[in-house]
């Protein structure tokens, strides 16, 4: 039942905001839409507690360990960006004089964007999943041509064409894997439930299962940005409003990804764990060496960090391509932790594009001395993404080294490579954003609006030293979950 | 002696109609008129839902046939004569440039066509009857439709691109898995027709901002600027 109210929630927003979305009333309506979801996810939490895993609607929405912490961790995120975007879309407004219209298309599209995702980690049938997918990439696309410019349109239409045909792909996917359990459970909405493919996936058919698998990699993966098939992604975050970057960052990429891990657990259960492992791995690897060395050549500020969404990726998907409690553990928190810090880091470096009015590296320099509320954030945010420990992010990868080393000992160097390459592409840009000489911004704004994003740091602190015994069980249980 | 075969059976109609589908993406690559593009993709819409008219009254599946009326609707009339609006709307006329010519591309057609047999050649052993060599017909006719968005330069051709593998997509849902469940395929259905409206105001964007649909214009937001 709660997971209908969550749900419902959440969908009742887009229309709302489409009708009364714009001016002071829009903005705030929004934050109270996501925070009624965010209620409603933590009394779907209380629930679980209580009952374990939840189903309604016939078992066609269903809610594991797994889904749980991704709804919770959405419901903060989209909570705490409808809260920035408050500050943040009047300053957009004002600059770029946009209309009612526009007002409300934002609202409108932004919501239906969070409650799609929702849709998909809710959904029990693989089938809605992809539609859930679908619907969230259509409203980003609206979302990254919202400028209407030369680059926000190309971004878009990019965009759209690159994960149309990989969700296109992911279909594809889809279809086959309901042609491989048609033998097996008959036809009919029952053959694309997930928890019941997964109570019979050993008796799938192998070789359907492993080009299942390649279809939905490679469709999905264009979603989680994987390489080589990411070139979308940094055009579209350089384009959107960064309120847009900061979900799509840090929270599309893990629904995506979310995705191919249940499929994964399919797989694995139809052909034994090494086909799909490897291919994760290998994907993992590449996306992560690729975008690290990429980021040494960047210098427009919200290219970079989007490039350093692909980079946490490729370490999330070799966390789960190594396997292993600890390995999936260790996963599942640098997905936590990824979608926290990577979030404030684009809540911060938002303000200051808006500040200097430029997204050059070049421009943005000496802000900890003229504007110490967002230094500090600036400081935090991307030393927390940057590993540094008390975050969570240096616990994470501490982790998935230490089981790279147990597991596959010649990943080891590559992997401490590409992270090493990050850390060298970020930090002298961070020094001189912070330290270099001054460069008087265009605006003040208030760093008021800022208060969602040391929330979120403080978080990812918090998750580093200390991790409530709840989540922390449900971390462990999605090891078994995915097996 | 060999069992006649019953030409006008359920079965060897669909493998005809699977054919005709192979060759009508072929057409597609070849065809560099826009216009004529728009109408082998509406042939291909009705194609599809005949097909799905065929799965229908194969399986006694009464959900089938609205599937197949609903394709009719939409992939055999409506899109088609949307994009002819928009085609009149916009004023874009004459060939579609080619990044590659137009017997290279067939060649490379072919190749694609052996390699999704190879691929789903495996496959058939768990496949009913009915809908033996289905799958590699599909997965063809997905990879030509890709083929076609890699080769063309005007933004509406790689529309019709991306529609073709949709279509494709569907010919595998319904005739090798002899449909798919219906609230899935009604989703699905639902966003493509969304995809559609959005890629329509796309284009008057692009015009808007460009004053042309070549995707040329597309091509600033490289690597190292």
């Amino acid at each position: 039942m709660i997971l209908l109210w969550l749900l419902g929630s959440a969908l009742a927003g887009v229309p709302i905001l489409a009708f009364w979305g714009d001016g002071r009333k829009g903005r705030w309506l929004f934050v109270a839409i996501n925070f009624l979801v965010l209620l409603c996810s933590v009394l779907a939490a209380k629930d679980f507690l209580q009952h374990g895993p939840l189903a309604a609607m016939g078992e066609e929405l269903r809610m594991d360990a797994f889904s749980l912490i991704l709804v919770l961790l959405n419901s903060v995120v989209g909570m705490m960006t409808a809260w920035f975007s408050a500050g943040y879309w009047q300053q957009e407004v004002q600059h770029h004089s946009f209309g009612k219209g526009r007002q409300r298309l934002y609202h409108a599209m932004f919501q239906s964007f969070l409650a799609t995702m929702l849709l998909a980690l809710l959904s029990n049938n693989l089938g809605i999943l992809w539609v859930a997918l679908e619907g969230a990439t259509l409203s980003t696309v609206l979302l990254v041509s919202l400028q209407r410019s030369g680059e926000s349109l190309e971004a878009a239409w990019k965009y759209f064409i690159l994960c149309g045909v990989g969700l296109a792909m992911a279909l594809f996917g889809t279809v086959l894997l309901y042609f491989a359990a048609q033998p097996v459970l008959g036809t009919g909405a029952r053959a694309l439930l997930w928890s019941a493919l997964h109570h019979h996936a050993a008796s799938l058919n192998g070789t359907v299962m492993a080009l299942t698998f390649v279809f939905i990699l490679v469709g999905y993966g264009t979603k989680v940005g994987l390489a080589p098939l990411n070139s979308w992604l940094p055009d579209a975050h350089a384009a959107g409003p960064s309120t847009v970057s900061a979900v799509l960052s840090g929270l599309l990429l893990n629904v995506a990804l979310y995705a191919i891990l249940r499929y994964k657990s399919l797989a694995d259960a139809a052909l034994g764990p090494v086909f799909a492992s490897r291919l994760l791995l290998a994907f993992g690897l590449l996306s992560l060496l690729l975008a690290a060395f990429s980021m040494l050549r960047q210098h427009d500020v919200k290219r970079l960090f989007a490039y350093s969404s692909v980079e946490h990726m490729g370490i999330i998907c070799i966390a789960f391509g190594l396997g292993g409690p600890l390995a999936i553990f260790a996963g599942v928190l640098h997905m936590l932790g990824h979608s926290l810090a990577k979030s404030s880091v684009f809540f911060s470096v938002g303000r200051a594009v808006q500040e200097s009015d430029s997204r050059e590296l070049e421009d943005l320099r000496g802000i900890l001395a003229s504007r110490p509320v967002l230094g500090w954030s600036l400081l935090l945010s991307i030393l927390a993404i940057l590993g540094m420990p008390p975050g969570s992010l240096f616990l994470s990868e501490f982790l998935i080294v230490v089981a790279s080393i147990q597991q596959a000992w010649f990943i080891t160097p590559l992997l401490l490579l590409g992270l090493g390459t990050a850390f060298a592409a970020i930090l002298p840009r961070l020094l001189q954003m912070l330290y270099g000489a001054p460069n008087s911004p265009k605006v003040m704004l208030s760093s008021k609006d800022l208060r969602p994003a040391f929330l979120q740091i403080l978080a990812v602190m918090t998750l580093g030293i200390w991790i409530p015994a709840s989540l922390d069980s449900w971390m462990h249980s999605v090891a078994g979950i995915l097996q | 002696m060999h069992p006649a075969i019953d030409w006008f059976s359920l079965p060897s109609l669909l493998k005809f109609l699977a054919a005709w589908m192979l060759l009508l993406s072929f057409a597609l690559l070849a065809q560099r008129r826009l216009l004529s593009l728009i109408h082998l993709l509406a042939w291909q819409g009705v194609t599809l839902a005949v097909s799905t008219a065929l799965v229908a009254e194969l399986t006694g599946d009464r959900l089938l046939w609205l599937s197949a009326a609903l394709t009719f609707a939409l992939k055999g009339l409506l899109v088609p004569t949307l994009l002819h609006r928009l085609l009149r709307r916009l004023q874009v006329r004459g060939d579609v440039e080619m990044s590659l010519n137009v017997t290279s591309t067939q060649l490379i057609g072919i190749v694609l066509v052996i390699f999704a047999f190879a691929l789903a050649a495996p496959l058939s052993g768990a496949l009913p009857a009915a809908t033996h060599g289905m799958l590699g017909i599909a997965l063809a006719a997905f990879l030509l439709a890709f083929l076609m968005m890699i080769t063309r330069r005007k933004a509406i051709s790689e529309v019709v691109g991306f529609l073709a593998m949709d279509n494709a997509l569907f010919f595998a849902a319904t005739s090798a898995t002899l449909g798919m469940p219906l609230i899935v395929e009604l989703g699905v259905a639902l966003d493509a027709l969304i995809a559609f409206v959005i890629l329509g105001v796309f284009f008057f964007h692009i015009r808007e901002s460009f004053e042309s649909l070549d995707l040329h214009w597309l091509e600033h937001l490289r690597e190292d600027q």
